[in-house]
């Protein structure tokens, strides 16, 4: 192991700022970062233990004892608990005869639970050694975990292949695209280098005027004009970095999954015209780690690319040396924070900067880094073929162009939909087939939670912003138990902890939520969680705790009934049940528990 | 060259060198913001958020925020104080912080700051989460319980070769303070002290060294926290 370790560290250049592929590296032979592997990886870098593993603890595909020979990544996102995750859960454990978060005692599985892992489309769906596994049910996991007693490759545990370039020979995977509506920008009709022999036959500056010209704002969720963040890069001096943030971890979002699929090279194109753009020489695709099975393929459209000189020295004979590489994440919502994003990718832990310097000034190494979604990168491609007019002139006089929306949930038709800005909720709805919606929850737990009266409003920046995820929750749903309390969950979980107002207020109002569900709340316990909300929205440092309030919000401001129907109209009420507390210790004495009997 | 600004505090002008963090710029006008994390001179963690402010209708943490031309900064607002005071609660809730029995009581800046805000019943139900005390190093105690998350000891106290003794570990609620066991063993008297020292609340602690000042002649024992600062003013 020793000799293992310390070639995968001198195979980083001994470089601190790769830690993060050296222990995804080392996770992935020996099945763990043992503590021996931590100290071995200190002493090669030359920075002490707990530097090392304050980076590992944070990414929860990291772990210290070794996983299954099988490791079960089960997503427990929203989606896939609406979609029968505990019937899953269940027959997973049955068959195992193991608990979630345990291995079984010959070391052939592990059951993990996950964050949402950007199969909402096609839940409930579940991770295992990296090879994505979808629509499970009982009947295919005890196919499965059969499989694996008999220790078959995970590869050969599926027979059928998704659509398009899921089933080329390097990805070969069962996920299906599910592009229901394909519009004209980023799932258009595309020829590979057009758009950058355009760009490099232009000025640099022209190139940026051009993006800032079609009014592309950021397709991540934030919608930051694209053009501009450009110009504040280009102005700065020296070497400069071009990222592309691929880690869609919003709960209900795909639609990256599948512009990486289907349009990888669009893709790259597009970091290169920005690269262009800004002056930059290298790119950093950041790519989130429940995307893994793309890596061969992604890394062979790179190949090609070099081969056809879109990429490398001299592109298309232009003079411009550029080139991109692919970064790992290791499971952690909040690197999808731009600045996170650079922490995680410089080997730290994936905690956000404090602003300013922004990252156009001083982002990744600490040189000024324009870092845009996968979106917004191949929306850029097209701008440049066909022109600023023409892409302003779809969507909205605020939001140009158009927009792919990840729908999911209680829906006919979930999948990707590329539509222009301004379509109604209505619409939208009647496009998936959705009969029934009690509520859609637009962008994601970190946006809104939308009420039928409010159905007629549009998906545009200006009114419903979303990056992308869409959620439809039909009536049979119990919207705090099913949805709030499993975003909130989800917030708790994924918050970074540095700052204290996201780490404590995501855990009281995780309490909180679960009282209202367990019915032992009482009135005034709304009005808390809403003024308690304001707290951290106003004081977090970053986007996670200033929005990860809003389930509750959002659903005490449309939907106060159902938070009322499940609180007790009195001045107090213990949330504490004497009789459940003495049960074991009566049972073992031969009592009745009867503490304070009415 | 150093520009000079002016901005204002509560609606009264000042003048300031432009950039400078406006919890120092605060301090020297003689204007109290409250900070757990900050310490002069060591790279703003802007993690306790116990700072912020409103500059210009925004909240920004203090801590980490350079001053600028014209910005108008609102720190005395009830809406501000309410904040600080739910943190300072948070804060106690969060952790295990039995002042009468804590070895720092008198100079911990979380105790000083709940008398300052007037703390008495937290709003917030506790967690009463279960945290490990480490002793396992020669020189500290790590008394994980009180620990708020500052980061001083993280950024602040390093070896020779500029590695780090104290790091987090894990995140969100499992997030903890770690001590580098092969390190503590070497660990100077003098870094020793420094973490103690730097530590806001009674998290770090020396081992088998007596307390010097009694409880009733602490820091904070008689004058209120701030107070060194406002004296300015006065």
């Amino acid at each position: 192991m020793r000799e293992k370790v310390i070639s995968i560290v001198q195979s980083y250049g001994k470089n601190s700022g790769r830690l993060m592929d050296i222990l995804l590296s080392v996770q992935s032979e020996f099945g763990c970062v043992s503590e021996e592997a931590v100290s071995l990886i200190a002493s090669e870098l030359g920075i002490s233990e707990v530097d090392v593993n304050q980076t590992k603890t944070f990414y929860h595909f990291f772990t210290t004892n070794r996983v299954g020979k099988y490791a079960i990544y089960m997503n427990n996102s929203v989606v896939s608990e609406m979609m029968g995750m505990a019937e899953v859960v269940d027959e997973l454990e049955k068959q195992t005869g193991v608990k979630f978060g345990q291995t079984t005692p010959d070391g052939l599985v592990s059951l993990h639970f996950t964050a949402c892992i950007g199969m909402s489309d096609q839940e409930p769906a579940a991770l295992i050694n990296s090879v994505v596994f979808t629509q499970l049910n009982r009947d295919k996991v005890r196919k499965l975990i059969s499989d694996m007693r008999e220790g078959k490759p995970v590869e050969s545990m599926f027979s059928e292949y998704g659509d398009g370039v899921n089933a080329n020979p390097l990805v070969k995977s069962m996920v299906k695209n599910n592009i229901r509506k394909a519009g004209p920008v980023t799932l258009g009709e595309y020829a590979v280098g057009t758009s950058l022999g355009k760009a490099l036959g232009m000025d640099p500056n022209a190139v940026i005027d051009e993006v800032k010209n079609s009014g592309l704002r950021g397709r991540g969720g934030a919608g930051f004009p694209t053009g501009l963040k450009w110009m504040f890069c280009s102005k700065e001096a020296g070497e400069k970095y071009v990222m592309c943030n691929a880690d869609e971890g919003e709960p209900g979002t795909f639609k990256d999954r599948v512009l990486l699929t289907e349009r990888a090279n669009m893709l790259f194109e597009g970091m290169t015209i920005a690269g262009w753009a800004i002056g930059a020489k290298e790119g950093v695709l950041y790519l989130r780690f429940e995307y893994k099975y793309l890596k061969a393929y992604l890394e062979s459209v790179l190949a090609d690319m070099r081969t056809k000189n879109l990429l490398g020295n001299n592109i298309l004979g232009k003079g411009f040396n550029y080139d991109i590489r692919i970064q790992f994440g290791a499971g952690a919502y909040v690197c999808g924070e731009e600045s996170a994003l650079i922490e995680s990718s410089e080997g730290k832990r994936g905690e956000p900067r404090n602003r300013p310097p922004f990252p156009v000034q001083k982002g990744y190494n600490a040189k000024p880094t324009v870092i845009n979604n996968v979106e917004t990168f191949c929306s850029v491609v097209k701008i440049v073929e066909q022109g600023s007019a023409w892409y302003k002139a779809m969507g909205t006089e605020e939001s140009a162009g158009t927009k792919l929306l990840s729908i999911s949930g209680d829906c006919e038709k979930p999948g990707v939909y590329e539509i222009a800005w301004g379509m109604t909720l209505n619409e939208m709805l009647a496009m998936v087939g959705a009969t029934d919606v009690q509520a859609v929850q637009v962008a994601g737990p970190s946006g809104s939670c939308i009420p039928p009266s409010q159905f007629g409003r549009k998906i545009a920046i200006e009114d419903l912003a979303t990056g992308g995820s869409m959620i439809v929750i039909g009536k049979k749903r119990d919207l705090l138990k099913d949805v709030v309390m499993n975003f909130m969950r989800f917030f708790e979980d994924e918050s970074c902890g540095s700052c204290v107002t996201c780490r404590s207020f995501n855990m009281i109002l995780t309490k909180q939520i679960e009282k209202v569900v367990a019915g032992t709340a009482i009135r005034t316990d709304i009005d808390n969680m809403k003024a308690w909300s304001q707290i951290i929205r106003k004081t977090s440092r970053c986007g996670l705790g200033q929005t990860s309030s809003n389930p509750i919000t959002t659903t005490i401001e449309n939907f106060r009934e159902l938070y009322e129907a499940r609180t007790k109209d009195v001045a107090y009420q213990s949330d504490f049940d004497m009789n459940k507390a003495v049960a074991d210790s009566c049972k073992v004495v031969g009592r009745v528990p009867n503490v304070h009997h009415e | 060259m150093s520009e000079i600004v002016k901005f204002t505090i509560d609606g009264k002008e000042y003048e300031g060198v432009k950039g400078q963090l406006l919890v120092e710029v605060a301090a020297e006008k003689g204007i109290y913001i409250p900070v757990l994390c900050h310490w002069k001179g060591v790279k703003p963690a802007g993690s306790c958020r116990i700072c912020s402010v409103k500059v210009n209708g925004r909240f920004m943490a203090g801590c980490t925020t350079p001053l600028e031309a014209d910005m108008k900064i609102e720190n005395d607002t009830p809406e501000i104080l309410d904040i600080r005071k739910a943190i300072v609660e948070m804060l106690f809730v969060e952790g295990n912080h039995f002042c009468p029995s804590c070895e720092k009581s008198g100079n911990c800046d979380l105790q000083a700051l709940g008398y300052r805000y007037q703390m008495m019943v937290p709003r917030f139900p506790y967690e009463f989460e279960r945290r490990d005390i480490d002793a396992s190093s020669p020189k500290l105690i790590i008394e994980k319980n009180r620990c708020i998350f500052c980061k001083r000891c993280v950024r602040m106290i390093k070896d020779e070769q500029g590695k780090s003794y104290f790091a987090f570990k894990g995140r969100g609620k499992h997030l903890q303070i770690s001590l580098d066991k092969k390190l503590a063993v070497t660990m100077s008297e003098e870094n020793a002290h420094k973490a103690m020292d730097a530590c806001p609340v009674g998290c770090i602690l020396r081992k088998e060294v007596g307390f010097a000042v009694p409880i009733g002649k602490r820091k904070y024992d008689h004058v209120s926290i701030g107070t060194d600062i406002e004296k300015l003013n006065k």
